[in-house]
């Protein structure tokens, strides 16, 4: 049961994400939740890849050969700052938004429904 | 010898050339606008012909690999892997090759329009940058055969898009545009790396050609199926899930707008891609097909149907964009539909297939001319809104005769491409589903009904006015469109020429998963 524990982690990390993003109404929370999703993914990447007992995959010097993989910490290296770019665009979006309608709540964007 | 090189590093190439342009222009920039202008008509230029050269070589020789960082770039396996391709890679088939033709040559003629139709703006640096990277994350979407370079590149594809749409603020109305679109796709693009997670975990590899392979077809690759499926068809604008679609088109620059078109595409491909190659006879083929099938009926029903009342023209086209969407999926799907039934296979599944891949090429052709159509006008005149407008034909007679071929070939008339195209697919799905067919013929009765009133709104009825003294499109602008007015009236003549020399082999490139293997892997 206990080695599940990272991807009920995953699953929980899920749900609040997809929760937050849903059921809130300020543009900066539906952010946030974007972000947690973010995370909960990468922690599955991670989880796959870890194997107990098994040292940092870097072969100087290494006190032995059983090594956690290291394809799946490259992958979530490249989706972290993947993601620290999307955050960075969506929050400046947000400025903008906040500066031209006084407003981060999203009923009260109201220009493009039609 | 420096032939040879470039020839054996295409591949490479074709994505290099517009992400080392993009970073470039700026610099250039610093020199003078002018420098600038034909630098990034210049990197485009040369990657429309890369990727033609490309295109030529796949389709005389047959699938080119490139293996990043090898001893040699076709050296797919290395000798002491244990087989498996370690590297990431890019795997260029006939769709492949077809796609980046069509990204490349959009991409050429939306920078020519785009020299003069964006000239006066603030902020061309970033303008061309952006552009060039879309450019580039499209190709390489396309070009990859690898599923996280994928999410690489449609990630990279989300933002220039993004920061492309909400170029121009617009009292933040682009930018709400914007932030929807971003939101939506983001969402999309971390569930695609959650499928890329599940089936890494299974199946300890990220290249596609290994992944299909070793497919087993568990429940956990049903998950990732469905993922990939929501994820890519949201990108793609399918009805349920097209609601960014009309907002992003209506508010982005013209010239953004027809190549976002192409963008979409590209999901489309990565669509068609992951279901054909990917997982192929192991799914079962006519519930997937069907589920294509559906997405399709919806998005060309509710597409043209929501774009009749539109007021503000390019909304309207983006709707309609949507609804030409339909046809695709209703081409492939049906060919899905039947995949591993060898008999309806060669009565109409391939043709349907042929027909929703050409159309995939027509409707990049003839929207991409629309929406520049749509923007030479509100270039001129100032206003999207069609009630504003009228009397235009006279002072915008090119304009107008490109708009009507664009017009025409979306409704599938003969003799434009629009109609070559429809016409395969009716064909092929009336011996499916007859009813299926009736309703896509319909959908296009009502497309023409919607653009002749477009028409008739914007071009005919006397001279107002306020419009006196509105001039022809500068003649960047009208270059821009004639490329794409060209090709939608040779692919209107010659479809059967286009059919069998370029869709074909793309069709069956998308059927035959064990060739594709075969190349990635060697014989196994």
């Amino acid at each position: 049961m206990l080695w599940n524990l990272p991807y009920l982690t995953v699953v929980a990390l899920i749900f609040i994400g997809m929760a937050t993003i849903l059921l809130k109404r300020n543009l900066i929370k539906i952010l946030l939740g974007i972000n947690i999703l973010e995370s909960a993914v990468n922690l599955l990447i991670i989880a796959l890849g870890y194997r107990e007992g098994g040292v940092a995959p870097i072969f100087t010097l290494a006190p032995s050969t059983y090594m956690v993989l290291p394809t799946p910490q490259a992958l979530c290296l490249t989706s972290i700052v993947i993601g620290v770019a999307t955050s960075a665009l969506l929050l400046s979006f947000t400025m903008i938004i906040y500066r031209k309608y006084g407003t981060a709540n999203v009923d009260e964007m109201r220009e493009l429904r039609e | 010898m420096i032939l040879d090189f470039i020839f054996i590093n295409l591949p490479a190439l074709v994505v290099a050339v517009p992400l080392l342009a993009a970073f470039i222009s700026p610099l250039v920039g610093r020199i003078s606008p002018a420098v600038r202008k034909y630098f990034v008509l210049g990197a485009t230029a040369l990657t429309a012909a890369i990727a033609m050269i490309l295109a030529a070589s796949v389709y005389r020789y047959g699938t080119r690999i490139y293996v990043f960082g090898a001893m040699r770039p076709d050296l797919a396996v290395p000798f002491d892997s244990g087989g498996i391709p370690i590297r990431i890679m890019f795997t260029v088939d006939a769709m492949s090759a077809l796609m980046e033709v069509i990204i490349a040559v959009v991409g050429l003629a939306i920078v020519i329009y785009s020299l003069s139709a964006d000239e006066n703006r603030s902020g061309l640096e970033q303008y061309y940058t952006l552009m060039l990277l879309l450019i580039c994350s499209s190709l390489g979407m396309v070009t990859t055969g690898d599923l996280f370079n994928f999410f690489v590149f449609i990630e990279i594809s989300s933002m220039a898009s993004a920061g492309l749409i909400a170029y121009r603020v617009e009292k933040g109305r682009a930018v709400e545009a914007a932030i929807k679109y971003f939101i939506v796709s983001t969402i999309a693009a971390i569930f695609f790396l959650f499928a890329i997670a599940i089936l890494y975990g299974q199946y300890n590899a990220l290249n596609i050609a290994m992944l299909a392979s070793r497919m087993q077809f568990s429940l956990l690759d049903k998950v990732a199926l469905v993922l990939l499926i929501a994820c890519l068809a949201t990108k793609a604008g399918a009805v349920p899930m097209h609601f960014w679609t009309p907002d992003a088109y209506s508010l982005a620059p013209s010239s953004v707008t027809a190549f976002l078109v192409v963008a979409s595409q590209a999901s489309l491909y990565g669509l068609f891609r992951y279901i054909f190659t990917l997982y192929n006879l192991s799914l079962n083929a006519a519930t997937v097909g069907w589920v294509l099938i559906i997405l399709g009926m919806l998005s060309m029903f509710v597409g043209v149907t929501m774009a009749i009342p539109q007021k503000d023209v390019k909304r309207l086209m983006a709707y309609h964009a949507i609804s030409q969407t339909g046809y695709m999926l209703l081409g492939v799907g049906t060919g899905l539909a039947v995949l591993g039934n060898q008999p309806m296979m060669d009565a109409f599944g391939r043709m349907a297939m042929e027909g929703g891949i050409f159309h995939i090429i027509n409707h990049a052709m003839y929207k991409g001319l629309l929406f520049l159509t749509a923007g030479a006008i509100i270039y001129r005149v100032g206003t999207r809104d069609m009630n504003k407008m009228g009397g235009l034909g006279h002072k915008m007679k090119w304009t107008m005769v490109f708009f009507m071929i664009g017009a025409l070939a979306i409704a599938g008339i003969p003799p434009f491409n629009g109609f070559a195209s429809k016409l395969m697919i009716y064909e092929s799905v009336y011996l499916f589903n007859p009813v299926l067919a009736i309703i896509a013929m319909v959908v296009s009765i009502l497309t023409l009904a919607s653009f002749v009133k477009v028409f008739h709104s914007i071009f005919m009825g006397p001279e107002l006015p306020e419009y006196k003294d509105v001039k022809e499109a500068p003649l960047p602008m009208l270059a821009g469109m004639a490329i794409l007015a060209a090709i939608v009236i040779l692919f209107g003549f010659f479809p059967q020429q286009v059919v069998d020399t370029l869709i074909a082999p793309a069709a069956n490139a998308l059927i035959d998963q064990h060739g594709y293997i075969t190349s990635v892997l060697g014989g196994i």
